[in-house]
């Protein structure tokens, strides 16, 4: 089976400075892949060079099959590849039901018409209380984003994400943020997601993680350190150095 | 059902609304028979401020040139009446698309730049046009003003007298129909990712959704309003002067618009009235002391209702409401 | 020959005026990130004290440029205090009203006492008669404008490039809770360099009296010319201000000179051609 995501080779540096260097992973169908890497290790610029928000200074993306390095990142999105945001970007004003309405009108190509009613449209108001359903956030659909917990909020960030059906799902650090009593809820929720979704998730909290992935990769100081199972990651003597620094060799 | 039941209330609010600027408009046609010139100025100037809402208040991009859009539909059904199309409904659709052309214009240059180089991109637009309308004097009547229109009867029995009473009720049925189909396209799919984009650009791309061609749809809707606008001032007063296309009428205009309230079409209505009974009033009496309140009112919008006077009674009226709420338990 | 080398003579003393004008302007919206429109309102106050300290009180020239410095300045600072301190953090459309607010006062307060009509502050004799070059005389307060600007240029430059005050003010703009942890006072280093761009507006609008004569409406009319020139030349350059007015300042006296009856027209033209070519202006720092 080819991958349905393929980074190969991508790098980023800015002036002399190499934020991410020869950076490669595919990834394929119903894939649970996770990134992590300590503070600064260019995590960001790793998202961002894929969704397309800023140009690589060498190396290819490719979704399912496709060359998207050139494609701009709305085009992208266009493509199905989807991201959540690590600090939530939400409308205070709107109600989780118009969000997910809004973002299945766009699925459909109806976003942007201007003579029609936006909550006149029942296909896309009966899909969004479906999947707000699935997510648990029924009872707050029709409250302003401004007033509902910050975990529903995060719950509604994977609720827009899954209403844009997409084939690859980029979840930057889905539980940052979130109290410790709301992260069973997120997991539940990571959990449920479409078998056949291609998922990456970004994440620091490694319980997660565990429990999440089937697969870990490391990056450090721009570069891949360590592909492999999630029960090897914590053994491996580059990883422990990157993230425990010279402690590492002084405690082994 | 909720959705079915929401939907008919905001019907029935509209209506209200509607019913209520009706109500208002045909008080001051009792009230005020010598004054029908002024109230249809009012009016006309009342779609400009419309039109700049849904630039600024809608799409959160700041214009000090929304009196391009103005004067486009100003002289394009002036010029029109002048060479002898004379019906006023032609003409009002004339100012609208005339308007429409310069708002794709104005949109396609402004989109290019962000923040102060925008703003600035829409002061050099108006202060262009101004100039080209004053160098065409053979077209435009330069600085003296296009004159000698003659439009002829609405829908041809009621002649523009002059006393002005077709053209301010004629104005009034413009205005109230604009405001319908506003509020209803600032409720669409396209008015919900405007106001998206005005928050937040990168949620909305990260939707799969260009915001190029959505604000330049705004910038056509917005310039087909101004133009109408500007096409009702010209064929009430039959006059069309260099000022309809001027940096200090787009100044005012945002003016009006922050003093009623950004981002509400009942408050650029709110503004334009009372910013324009002011200074019927004051302006009459000392035209700098009307300078020195407007500044002074400006300053203290900023400091202390930033949110405009709708805005803020939007406000008073949560707090009323949840004190009685506190009240009752 | 004659009319070219003329009307290059008037383009750069016009540019240099704009510049000595605008360059507090484009420091306040470049450094202090403050949409001054109100900028011109203190050129303006300038304007009107030299004329006031020269041509009523007869005090000279020189002591009206001194005057309107320091008139312009006191009147400024509580201005600064009571209204500009509480829109520093605020979005540029609050920045625009309130300041455009200051404007309409100022222009109102300043009918109110002085009237409608124009004011004129008289140069000394030095200045009034023409300076030989050999093959042509130029005036002598064109050379004196145009000098004015360079040292302005090469003064600001040397006092945020090399001075104590230029590093606390670079450390106050990039990062100013750092600042203020490091013991820098930041509202003193804004205080001052609001009052020193005040104080050049008001040197710019007494010396830029012979190209923009002083009036009430001064304030509204030209405001927009200074807000365009600042954001052409790109906020907080120096340069970029040197190059935008020197090039806004000679095609507007060329076309001037050529095709009266176009008024401004090339001149807005430029603008618009000049920011769609660069959005963040001639020398705007990337954002």
């Amino acid at each position: 089976m080819s991958p349905v995501f393929e980074v190969s080779g991508l790098s980023k540096a800015f002036g002399g400075l190499k934020v991410n260097s020869d950076i490669s992973l595919a990834m394929n169908e119903g894939e649970r892949l996770a990134l992590i890497g300590p503070n600064g290790a260019g995590k960001t610029t790793f998202v961002n060079l894929v969704t397309g928000r800023i140009p690589p200074s060498a190396g290819s993306v490719h979704l399912a099959g496709e060359d998207i390095t050139k494609l701009g990142a709305v085009k992208r999105v266009r493509r199905g590849l989807v991201r959540t945001f690590q600090v939530t970007r939400l409308f205070p004003d709107l109600t989780p039901e118009e969000h997910v309405v809004m973002t299945i009108l766009q699925r459909l190509g109806r976003a942007t018409r201007i003579f029609a009613r936006f909550h006149g449209d029942s296909a896309a108001t009966d899909e969004a209380a479906e999947i707000l359903a699935t997510l648990g956030l029924t009872e707050v659909a029709r409250r302003k984003v401004a007033t509902i917990a910050y975990g529903q909020q995060r719950l509604l960030e994977i609720a827009i994400a899954l209403a844009q059906r997409p084939k690859v799902l980029l979840l930057d650090e889905p539980a940052a943020g979130v109290p410790s009593s709301d992260t069973p809820r997120i997991e539940e929720a990571l959990a449920s997601l479409p078998a056949s979704l291609a998922v990456l998730m970004i994440e620091h909290d490694m319980d997660l993680v565990f429990r999440f992935a089937r697969r870990v990769v490391v990056l450090a100081a721009g570069e891949l350190i360590f592909q492999g199972l999630p029960a090897e990651v914590a053994r491996d003597p580059k990883v422990r150095e990157a993230y425990l620094g010279s402690y590492a060799h002084a405690g082994s | 059902m909720p959705a079915a039941a929401s939907g008919s209330r905001t019907l029935g609010r509209d209506l209200l609304g509607l019913a209520l600027i009706a109500l208002v408009g045909l008080g001051g046609y009792w009230l005020f028979p010598d004054n029908l010139a002024f109230l249809t100025r009012v009016i006309s100037v009342a779609l400009l401020v419309l039109s700049l809402d849904l630039i600024v208040g809608y799409c959160g991009i700041a214009s000090l040139g929304q009196g391009a859009l103005y004067g486009a539909g100003a002289y394009a059904a002036g010029i029109a009446c002048v060479h002898g199309i004379t019906d006023p409904v032609l003409l009002i659709l004339i100012g609208a698309a005339a308007g429409a052309v310069m708002g794709l214009l104005m949109g396609a240059i402004m989109l290019r730049a962000h923040g102060l180089p925008q703003l600035v991109l829409s002061i050099a637009i108006v202060q262009l046009l101004h100039e080209a309308a004053n160098k065409a004097s053979s077209i435009t009547g330069g600085s003296d003003g296009l004159s000698g229109m003659s439009p002829a009867p609405l829908f041809g029995v009621f002649e523009f007298d002059l006393w002005g009473r077709s053209a301010y009720l004629f104005g009034l049925g413009l205005l109230l129909i604009v405001f319908a189909v506003l509020r209803f396209v600032t409720r669409s799919p396209f008015g919900m990712i405007c106001r998206g984009l005005k928050e937040d650009p990168l949620r909305i791309s990260a939707l799969g959704i260009y915001a190029f061609p959505v604000l330049l749809n705004m910038f056509v809707i917005s310039g087909t309003v101004a133009g109408m606008g500007g096409a009702l001032a010209a064929i009430a007063t039959q006059v069309v002067g260099l000022d309809s296309v001027s940096f200090e009428v787009s100044a005012n205009a945002l003016v009006m618009l922050v003093l009623g309230g950004i981002g509400h079409l009942y408050g650029a209505l709110i503004g334009t009235v009372i910013f324009m009974a002011l200074e019927h009033i004051v302006a009459a009496i000392n035209p700098f002391h009307w300078m020195t309140l407007v500044g002074a009112v400006l300053i203290a919008i900023v400091l202390f209702a930033p949110r405009g006077l709708s805005g803020t009674l939007d406000e008073l009226a949560r707090l009323l409401t949840r004190n009685r709420w506190g009240a009752g338990r | 020959m004659q009319t070219a080398l003329s009307i290059a003579v008037d383009a750069l003393a016009y540019g240099m005026a704009l510049f000595i004008i605008c360059i507090g302007l484009s420091l306040t919206m470049g450094l202090m990130r403050v949409v001054n429109l109100a900028h011109g309102a203190f050129a303006m106050i300038g304007g009107y004290i030299a004329s006031y300290a020269a041509r009523d009180l007869g005090l000279g020239y020189a002591f009206g440029i001194v005057l309107a410095m320091i008139g312009t300045v006191l009147i400024a600072v509580p201005l600064e205090r009571l209204l500009y301190r509480r829109i520093y953090d605020r979005s540029e459309l609050s920045q625009v009203l309130m300041t455009i607010g200051i404007t309409f006062c100022v222009i109102g307060i300043t009918n109110y006492f002085f009237g409608p009509t124009l004011k004129t502050i008289p140069l000394p004799a030095e200045l009034a008669r023409s300076v030989d070059l050999g093959f042509r005389g130029i005036a002598g307060h064109r050379l004196f404008v145009i000098a004015s600007g360079l040292v302005v240029a090469g003064g600001l430059w040397f006092l945020i490039e090399r001075t104590g005050f230029g590093i606390h003010l670079r450390a106050a703009v990039e990062n100013a809770p750092m600042a203020r942890a490091l013991g820098i006072r930041t509202e003193i280093i804004y205080a001052a360099s609001f009052a020193l761009a005040i104080g050049l507006a008001a040197f710019g609008g007494v010396v830029g009296a012979e190209f923009l004569p002083i009036e009430p409406y001064y304030a509204l009319r030209y405001m927009v010319t200074f807000l365009v020139v600042v954001s052409v030349g790109g906020a907080g350059s120096i340069p970029g201000a040197l190059a935008a007015c020197l090039l806004l300042g000679a095609i507007d006296v060329t076309a001037r000179y050529l095709v009266p009856d176009f008024g401004n027209f090339f001149f807005y033209l430029a603008v618009i051609l000049v920011v769609c070519a660069f959005p963040r202006g001639l020398m705007g720092r990337a954002q």
